[in-house]
């Protein structure tokens, strides 16, 4: 299956091997039509640099020749659908070209709702695409204008409707809630809106204000109130009772999806230490023990690259017990948890039976699994736990 | 003998005392001026920084008068702070003279009095020096007038001098030769030598620095230690210039310093008499004393295994500093650490101050506390000090606590606040008198420990900064005493229990409860923080549990930047104390132990 591994070796370690499957690819589109206050993702508006990005992104592609299979490609972004026809029929079948995919890989596009054009969606299809992740974020006018979305609430339901008639093989639906003034009711209609079209995926991010963001600066001035902590417990606490009550699966402290088979295989590979290659700026990879990042900067990308040297900023080898902490770290977030026999020196089962006491995880066998009170406190919790 | 004069220089905090020494140093050629340092004295950075001498040092000033006559001016530095008054006793004893030094501004104050009593104590000359005239505020005339009414001194014989710029040195310096006594004393007795300050060398071993007042002492010698018994074969003698000056001999009337091998500055005792061993004298020389800490408190290393350093930290801080007393202490809350005993708390303070930052320790000093007597019923009576030892209240017949006589000289205007301040610390016995029109002297029976809580700084700002005080330790007076404790989700947290009088207890409780409610950081639990006397709660407060401690997405670079994250925090959990479930960090140990206001 690997053709060769002298390269780089993207080879998952066996215990990753027997939960999950291959690497995966994931493909950076650092460019958007205007930047919303909450994002804290790289891009930039000036569209004009889209074609020699594609050009720079696949000569990148070529700088790791010889990797074996990945079975996941994702194209996120930015906004990957600001791409026109010819540039992202060019992106994708370069790809396919520069690496080998599995039969069944996961073809996944990000989607900004304006984007959503019969016409586009039908290109997508034939490209291979078969998964589309839509950034709709919310159904209510008025906070899909306080997060300064470029598309209205109506045309976030023409879209989903778009997407969900197109035919692909599953499509997921982005949410944010928490935002200043949302009540718990409001938030359900959002919630019952996103269900009734039957989403195989639903991504609920909280409102988080990060760093050197627009909403940085305003909550720096108190010109945001964001909801107090009982009410943002609750409003988490009622999206996982809303969406498990409605079949979905709540495997990770942000997605669901509805059944084993639905799970975004591709971001899965992020919380399971399984390799992925990551392409364009800013853009993470990882081997099993070794990460690195790109530039920041798409011009000091293109500079880089058209220069024949790797855009990597810097990177990072995993001590075993930095190994450790990112398991205990995903593991507090995710369904399947912490394997306890991933981490040496073992963790002190009265610490762990204390915790399960308290309610913050289960234990199954050789795992412990957090409960919904554990992704609650899924920033503490590797610190309770170790 | 007759060409040797013995002096020190003793004033009010910030009169100007360091920079007058320096001036002498620089006049005298002792240092040439290129040398230069300010405040050659105090070598001590916080010395520098508070402007005042902590540890004394002694210096020889080489003087030829106007018929060329060539004199050995002793200058006996001595600390400049009411808690070492005993050492500053122990140097006014080996003077003849001393120079009271006056801001030519402030004027008189509360511990120009107290200097002054001192020096007339010891029957010395005294040569009143008003200081600072340069200053556009200075009012001569004031002082001088207040040098007749409050100090009744000539304010005729005062010498006017600007220290900072160089003026009137010569005249100080004709004036000690003619003014202050030369030394009396018969190189023929038996050796009779007063140690008056001590210094650890980590090469020679503590450097004693004495005034002989009879016999004669040199290399080879075997000198006695009279107050200890102790012997030790002198290596050498000699004066201080900006170094030691090895001498063949140190002979009556002298200042001077003796090298003898003795380990440690503790192994002496300032005021010790020295003696020859083979020919002893009969008496010791009077007023020695067995000084005796009056403020404990315990210091933790912030990290717990970072308790064997500071053990060693404070071996070697000790090697300079016999006053401070110390014995190992263990607390549930803080883990292992140390008991001690201050002279006050500038003392403590500087204690504090030199193990962090010469010593680079990061600790955590308990509420510092006076020792207690309690008598019990079973007829004995025990002394305690430390809230640990406190008695079971059942066995206790009654209790005591420290006096302290206050005074405290200030301008009229601030009687009113100055009485409040004081009666709210529970002061008996108020006197006033009103040295010169304007200004008034309020004495106060004080207890000890209202002195240690905060006193200092409320006095200070309620009069301006114009309040000036000094104290002295009196009695133990029978009081109503508790144990405060506070207790976190139920569990004591014993580094924080308090020995209290009973009348104080609430408005304390109440103050550390809200104190901690502010630095201990929210949990994913509620945190009941209590005082209680017994099982007896008396003041509670509430720190809300916070209820999410999650950030919504982890991809590529965010599992980095989160694992980092909780490396830091792992890092800083070390330097959390945990009681009962509630993670305590250091920051709200020291808010809670704060002795001010804000």
């Amino acid at each position: 299956m690997w053709r060769s591994r002298k390269a780089l070796s993207l080879q998952p370690s066996r215990q990753t091997m027997n939960r999950t499957d291959l690497p995966g690819l994931y493909v950076h589109v650092p460019f958007c039509k205007t930047k919303c206050p909450y994002c804290d993702f790289y891009s930039v508006t000036d569209t004009s640099l889209v074609d020699r990005w594609c050009t720079a992104l696949l000569q990148e592609a070529r700088m790791y020749p010889g990797l074996g299979e990945f079975d996941s490609l994702y194209i996120g972004g930015g906004t990957p659908s600001l791409l026109d026809d010819r540039q992202m029929t060019e992106l994708i079948l370069a790809l396919g070209g520069i690496f080998r995919f599995a039969p069944e890989t996961e073809l996944t596009v990000e989607m900004n709702p304006d984007d959503v054009t019969r016409e586009k969606l039908g290109l997508y299809r034939s490209l291979g695409v078969n998964r589309i992740s839509l950034g709709v974020q919310s159904f209510a006018e008025d906070e899909v204008r306080f997060l300064c979305r470029r598309h209205t609430a109506q045309q976030a339901l023409s879209a989903l409707e778009a997407v969900a008639g197109a035919g692909f093989r599953e499509y997921g639906i982005d949410l944010m809630y928490g935002l200043p003034g949302q009540s718990l009711g409001a938030w359900q209609v959002t919630l019952e809106r996103a269900l009734s079209f039957d989403p195989d995926h639903l991504s609920c991010y909280q409102l988080t204000v990060e760093g050197n963001t627009p909403f940085a600066g305003m909550a720096k001035e108190g010109k945001l109130s964001m909801p107090d902590d009982a009410l943002q417990a609750g409003l988490f606490v009622k999206t996982s009772e809303c969406l498990t009550g409605a079949g979905f699966l709540h495997y990770e402290v942000s997605n669901f999806a509805r059944g084993k088979e639905r799970l975004a295989r591709h971001n899965v590979k992020y919380w399971q230490h399984t390799p992925y290659l990551g392409l364009g700026p800013s853009a993470h990879s990882f081997t099993g023990r070794k990460r690195w990042w790109n530039v920041r900067d798409v011009t000091l990308y293109l500079k880089t690259i058209h220069s024949g040297h790797m855009p990597v900023e810097g990177s990072e080898e995993l001590s075993s017990s930095q190994m450790n902490m990112e398991k205990i770290l995903c593991g507090s977030r995710t369904l399947w948890g912490i394997n306890v026999r991933d981490i040496t020196p073992p963790l002190s089962e009265e610490r762990i039976t204390g915790l399960c006491d308290s309610g913050f995880i289960t234990v199954e066998g050789q795992r412990i699994v957090p409960t919904l009170k554990g992704y609650l406190f899924a920033d503490k919790l590797p610190l309770l736990i170790s | 003998m007759k060409h040797i004069r013995n002096f020190s220089i003793i004033a009010h905090i910030d009169h100007g005392k360091s920079t007058l020494a320096d001036r002498l140093i620089q006049y005298t050629h002792l240092v040439e001026d290129r040398q230069f340092r300010d405040q050659i004295l105090d070598n001590m950075d916080i010395e520098r920084e508070r402007g005042i001498t902590i540890k004394s040092q002694t210096v020889d000033l080489p003087y030829i008068d106007e018929n060329g006559q060539e004199y050995q001016l002793n200058l006996i530095d001595t600390p400049g702070h009411v808690d070492f008054s005993y050492e500053v006793s122990r140097a006014l004893a080996s003077c003849e003279g001393v120079l009271l030094l006056v801001d030519a501004a402030q004027g008189v104050e509360a511990q120009t009095l107290g200097n002054l009593y001192a020096a007339l104590e010891h029957n010395l000359v005294i040569i009143p020096v008003i200081n600072k005239i340069d200053l556009p505020v200075a009012d001569v005339e004031r002082v001088k007038n207040e040098i007749d009414d409050e100090l009744g001194l000539d304010p005729d014989s005062a010498i006017l001098c600007s220290a900072k710029e160089g003026t009137g040195i010569e005249d100080i310096l004709k004036a000690i030769v003619e003014r202050v006594r030369p030394p009396k004393g018969d190189a023929e007795k038996p050796l009779t030598a007063l140690v008056f300050d001590a210094h650890y060398d980590s090469f020679r071993g503590t450097i004693v620095s004495c005034r002989v007042f009879d016999g004669t002492v040199k290399q080879g010698d075997t000198i006695r230690l009279m107050s200890q018994g102790t012997t030790y074969r002198v290596e050498e003698v000699g004066v201080f210039r900006l170094n030691r000056e090895p001498q063949k001999e140190l002979t009556a009337g002298m200042v001077g310093y003796i090298i003898a091998g003795i380990k440690t500055v503790s192994d002496t005792r300032i005021g010790e008499t020295i003696t020859l061993d083979t020919r002893p004298a009969p008496e010791p020389l009077p007023g020695f004393k067995d000084v005796k800490p009056v403020v404990f408190s315990s210091i933790y290393p912030i990290a717990s295994d970072d308790y064997p350093s500071l053990l060693e930290a404070l071996e070697k801080y000790k090697l300079n500093d016999a006053s401070l007393v110390y014995q190992k202490d263990s607390s549930a809350a803080l883990g292992q650490g140390f008991r001690c005993g201050y002279l006050g708390l500038l003392h403590l303070e500087i204690v504090q101050e030199r193990l962090e930052r010469e010593f680079d320790q990061s600790i955590i000093m308990t509420a510092p506390s006076v020792q207690y007597r309690f008598y019990l019923d079973d007829g004995t009576r025990l002394d305690v000090d430390n809230p640990l030892y406190y008695p079971d209240p059942g066995t206790i017949e009654r209790s005591e606590e420290p006096y302290i006589r206050a005074s405290i000289l200030i301008p009229e205007r601030y009687v009113g606040v100055v009485m409040k301040l004081c009666m709210e610390r529970r002061g008996v016995n108020s006197q006033m008198s009103y040295p010169t029109p304007g200004r008034v002297e309020v004495t106060f029976d004080l207890p000890l420990a209202e002195v240690i809580f905060d006193f200092y700084d409320r006095l200070k700002s309620i009069t301006q900064g114009y309040g000036s005080f000094d104290y002295e330790m009196i009695d133990y007076r029978e009081s109503n005493l508790v144990k405060l404790d506070i207790l976190v989700n139920g569990e004591k947290v014993d580094a924080l229990s308090i020995l209290v009088h009973r009348d104080n207890a609430r408005e304390r409780a109440v103050r550390v409860c809200e104190r901690l409610k502010n630095e201990i950081p929210r949990q994913q639990f509620k945190i009941a923080i209590q005082g209680a006397i017994g099982g007896k709660i008396i003041s509670r407060s509430t720190i809300s549990a916070y209820r999410k401690d999650v950030t919504a997405k982890c991809y590529g670079g965010d599992i980095t930047r989160k694992r980092k994250l909780l490396e830091k925090q792992k890092k800083g959990k070390k330097r959390m104390r945990i009681v009962g479930d509630v993670e305590i960090p250091q920051s709200a140990f020291l808010a809670a132990l704060k002795t001010d206001d804000e």
